[in-house]
């Protein structure tokens, strides 16, 4: 097969195939959100904004409000876990790193929602913590877990850790400790060795890692369904909603539309924040 | 940060990590429905999942799906990459940035775009639109995986191959493919894990013609807890151990 | 050596964007010469060798090979191999099956296959390792490998991309008589890229100097070096002293220059007229030292004192500051009659040269 030919099908293919089943689709989510819905049924194109001044309620925002906070609180734990974990990790030597590291990949090649699952039997009114607790006294009536703020935060920690420990972990493991010993040498603390020398050499892993623990606890629906019961409505659940059950396809799409939009923004963040802090760590320090 | 709190912060790590997961498997062995006390070992709660058809044919759906999809994202994706990596050609900054977008936009907006598409189309959701969306979410790690193995590599490896008499088609077979192996193993066994995991974009995509087992789960979990479940998600978690080992020693051999 | 060209390039031009990396470029390469490609780095030397394998298009030009336009062949389908700077072995194959590669892909039946493979190792002293695969093998191990794997092939002509750069400096003299050896035993046509003119000059039939993607000078290293054409070549092939002078005086074949108030009879191979502004070239080996005491009534010389004194074991180099305040470079060998000279900082010698050592210039 010469160079033309091969060339040929294998840009073709995938440029095909990401035009076909993700471009035109999402062009579709654009198209619904503008256009009427009930016009549509009739075969009328009928460009209207409704579905945009439908999710300008008050409720809408409430949503995203809750979804991003949720988001962030789960992105700040998950930082909060997984950094120190990391660092622990790259200091111990190499036989039992890579033991410790499959060890944590290794759950999160399970099915998410069993490990969710998991969680409620754990936390739930007459599971093993409260059992645990009550047994050594610590407690004298069940604590509520289950469907609180905290059971959905420790279900996002849960499945999303991995995506905050590799980042950090693999920037960790590019630092040079010559230079925290230059910095110890140079009569650093270890707290200022920490914030004025590792903390910025590793802020690449640690926005990569942040970002891709945000986007996908902003979009997991079934975990703060299962783990939050119904109480709280995120962003997730407002545009299944919308599509499944209320059938208002304009609504859905315009909400699908901000979502996005604020997603990109989020990645261009990250873009720019990942070049800033790789240009900053190649200049030296300041 | 002394050698004692180092073990017993990483200790409550795993922990937290495997405490459920044994959890579930103990439970699933327990004779009592309800009690979180043990009552005597059995293995009834695997005697009703055998025989529970339903449930039996969503899991053979899910590893149908699971394979055909990363197999087609496999084979899809490694042409991606090798694509980026060797040829330059209009758009494709433009397609890459895209594919990365794609790998971290939400799944929620995928499965609902694509249910618009299909419906559009007057295509019927089930095995087929399922297929088609696992392999689109699935496509961008393989590219990913893949094409970061490949942009590790001497260019001039391929040179050589040219130069001592080699066509496109045979440098691809004989130079590129068996060095990206351990790249295209691990894009095909996360494509696996992703498709056998995924529940959002599945959500949308599948009819209730063809079920699933994340979807069973997931109705089955929001009905309450069953023991049944308890046995499920411990065959699962057996299922992925292996995978998991199996994956580690091909990937180690190779290398 | 048969005077036929096996490669030609005509006007040759690659432009990489805005860039020009060889630009017109002319070049006739014979069979079985060694011929380098010397320069500094970004002079388009390595172009010019990818443009031969195949790896560029031109973007105008011909290249010729046995007298066929060999423009719009694809590397694999052309009767030249090339050896890279990185060696660029398979990392997942063995030894035998790198050098195999090339023959399988012409699908050469397989016990041929063995013993062309045999016969290559044998060439590079490599018998016996055919197992090993390329992590193993220490830096010159992979060059002799790199090496077999391009001449098992047979091709005319061995393109060789700055082979032995990445190798140590014993290793890399080492590997510089090994290299003359085989192309000596193959007696095909060698195409040599470096930037090290040390290395150009030892191994090469034919040396083409290039700069800025045009070439120099071509001709063989003793004219490259005794008789360079122009201030480039002069300056990049080894070190060179220049004098600023004016020419005074034509006389058949001579003429007399005048530099620094002094007149020195030189040779006048360009036959630059009188009052013609002139550089004179002296390798630091033909500059004359003598100390006071040595000096001779009656010839020319520029008065200076001793800077510097390096002593080298073989030789022992001066750096002399003449009197204009210009610096100079002087390589002395040490010589049985004057055993006991040692130079002294601060002492006052007169440079001179013999007639004829030196290479005139127009300014």
């Amino acid at each position: 097969m010469n160079r033309g030919v091969f060339r040929f099908i294998s840009v073709g293919s995938t440029v095909s195939w990401i035009v076909l089943f993700v471009v035109i689709p999402y062009l579709f989510v654009v198209l619904f959100s503008t256009v009427s819905y009930e016009g549509l049924i009739s075969g009328v194109i009928d460009l209207s904004l409704d579905g945009f001044r439908e999710i300008c309620s008050s409720v809408f925002l409430e949503v995203c409000i809750s979804s991003f906070s949720l988001a962030l609180g789960a992105t700040v734990l998950t930082l909060l876990v997984a950094y120190p974990y990391a660092y622990i990790l790259t200091r111990l030597p190499e036989a039992v790193k890579r033991v410790m590291l499959l060890l944590m990949i290794i759950p999160f090649w399970t099915s998410s929602l069993v490990r969710t699952y998991a969680l409620i039997i754990l936390l739930k009114a007459n599971g093993i913590v409260n059992s645990v607790l009550l047994y050594a006294g610590l407690i004298d009536e069940p604590l509520s877990m289950l469907y609180t703020q905290w059971s959905v935060f420790a279900g996002l920690v849960y499945t999303l850790l991995p995506f905050m420990v590799l980042p950090i972990y693999s920037s960790l493991q590019k630092l040079d400790w010559r230079l925290v010993e230059a910095a110890r040498d140079l009569g650093a603390t270890p707290f200022s060795v920490f914030a004025r020398v590792v903390l910025p050499l590793t802020m690449p892993g640690l926005i990569a890692g942040s970002t891709m623990v945000f986007l996908p606890a902003l979009g997991l629906f079934y975990i703060p369904d299962l783990l939050g019961g119904a109480r709280s409505m995120l962003i997730g659940n407002y545009i299944k909603n919308q599509f499944l059950v209320a059938g208002n396809w304009s609504a859905g799409s315009a909400a699908s539309v901000v979502l996005t939009l604020l997603m990109c923004l989020c990645i261009y963040g990250y873009f720019l924040s990942a070049r800033k802090a790789r240009t900053e760590s190649m200049g030296g320090m300041p | 940060m002394s050698r004692v709190f180092r073990w017993v912060y990483l200790g409550l790590i795993y922990a937290f990590l495997y405490v459920p997961i044994a959890v579930l498997v103990v439970y699933s062995f327990n004779s009592s429905k309800y009690s979180t006390n043990w009552q005597g070992f059995t293995l009834k709660w695997y005697g009703q999942l055998v025989s529970d058809s339903p449930l039996r044919e969503a899991f053979v759906n899910s590893l149908v799906i699971a394979f055909a999809s990363s197999v087609c994202a496999t084979i899809l994706g490694t042409l991606a990459a090798f694509a980026f990596y060797r040829y330059r050609f209009v758009g494709r900054k433009v397609l890459y940035t895209f594919i990365y977008i794609v790998m971290m936009s939400p799944d929620i907006v995928m499965g609902i775009s694509l249910l618009m598409f299909f419906v559009t189309l007057g295509l019927a959701t089930g095995a087929l639109t399922l297929l088609i969306a696992h392999i689109t979410f699935c496509l961008p790690f393989v590219v990913v995986t893949v094409y970061s193995r490949i942009s590790g590599l001497d260019r001039s490896i391929i040179d050589v191959a040219k130069d001592l008499g080699a066509n496109e088609m045979q440098v691809f077979r004989h130079v590129v493919m068996p060095l990206l192996m351990p790249a295209i193993i691990a894009g095909w066994l996360l494509s696996f894990t992703l498709s056998l995991d995924d529940v959002v974009v599945s959500f949308f995509t599948t009819g209730p013609s063809f079920d699933i087992l994340p979807l069973r789960i997931y109705s089955m979990v929001r009905l309450g807890i069953k023991p049944e479940i308890n046995a499920l998600s411990t065959v699962m978690f057996a299922l992925s151990l292996v995978t998991v080992t199996v994956a580690h020693l091909v990937t180690k051999e190779k290398t | 050596m048969e005077r036929q060209p096996i490669v030609s390039l005509k006007e040759v031009t690659k432009r990489f964007d805005d860039v020009v990396a060889v630009d017109s470029l002319s070049l006739d390469i014979y069979q079985g010469e060694f011929l380098t490609l010397l320069g500094p780095s970004g002079c388009g030397k390595t172009t010019v060798l990818r443009l031969i394998a195949g790896f560029e298009t031109l973007t105008s030009g011909e290249i010729y090979m046995n007298g066929a336009r060999l423009n719009g062949t694809p590397p694999n389908k052309r009767n030249v191999n090339t050896v890279f700077q990185s060696y660029a072995l398979f990392p997942h194959m063995n030894v035998f099956d790198n050098i195999a590669f090339g023959l399988r892909m012409k699908k050469c039946e397989e016990g041929l296959v063995r013993r062309q493979v045999g016969e290559a190792l044998e060439i590079v002293k490599m018998s016996g390792l055919e197992n090993r695969m390329p992590h193993q093998l220490s830096g010159g191990q992979q060059q002799r490998v790199a090496m077999a794997r391009a001449i098992v092939n047979k091709p005319q002509v061995l393109l060789l991309d700055e082979p032995l750069s990445a190798l140590d400096y014993r290793l890399r003299q080492e590997m510089e008589i090994e290299l003359k050896r085989i192309h000596r035993q193959l007696g095909i046509t060698f195409v040599f890229v470096t930037h090290d003119q040390e290395e150009a000059i030892s191994m090469s039939d034919r040396i083409a100097v290039m700069n800025r993607g045009a070439i120099e000078q071509v001709g063989t290293p003793i004219e490259i070096y005794e008789e360079p054409e122009n201030m480039f070549v002069a300056r990049f092939v080894g070190e060179i002293n220049v004098f600023d002078g004016v020419v005074r005086e034509v006389n058949n074949g001579g003429a007399t220059v005048e530099i620094q108030g002094r007149l020195f009879p030189v040779q006048n191979r360009k036959n630059l007229g009188p009052g013609r502004a002139v550089k004179v070239l002296l390798r630091p080996e033909d500059i004359q030292v003598a100390i006071e005491g040595e000096w001779t009534e009656g010839e020319p010389y520029l008065a200076g004192s001793v800077e510097e004194v390096i002593y080298k074991g073989k030789t022992v180099d001066l750096v002399v500051r003449l009197d204009n305040k210009e610096s100079i470079n002087v390589t002395q060998f040490f010589n049985e009659d004057q055993e006991n000279v040692i130079y002294r900082e601060g002492q006052r010698v007169h440079v001179n040269w013999l007639y004829g050592w030196e290479v005139v210039l127009p300014s």
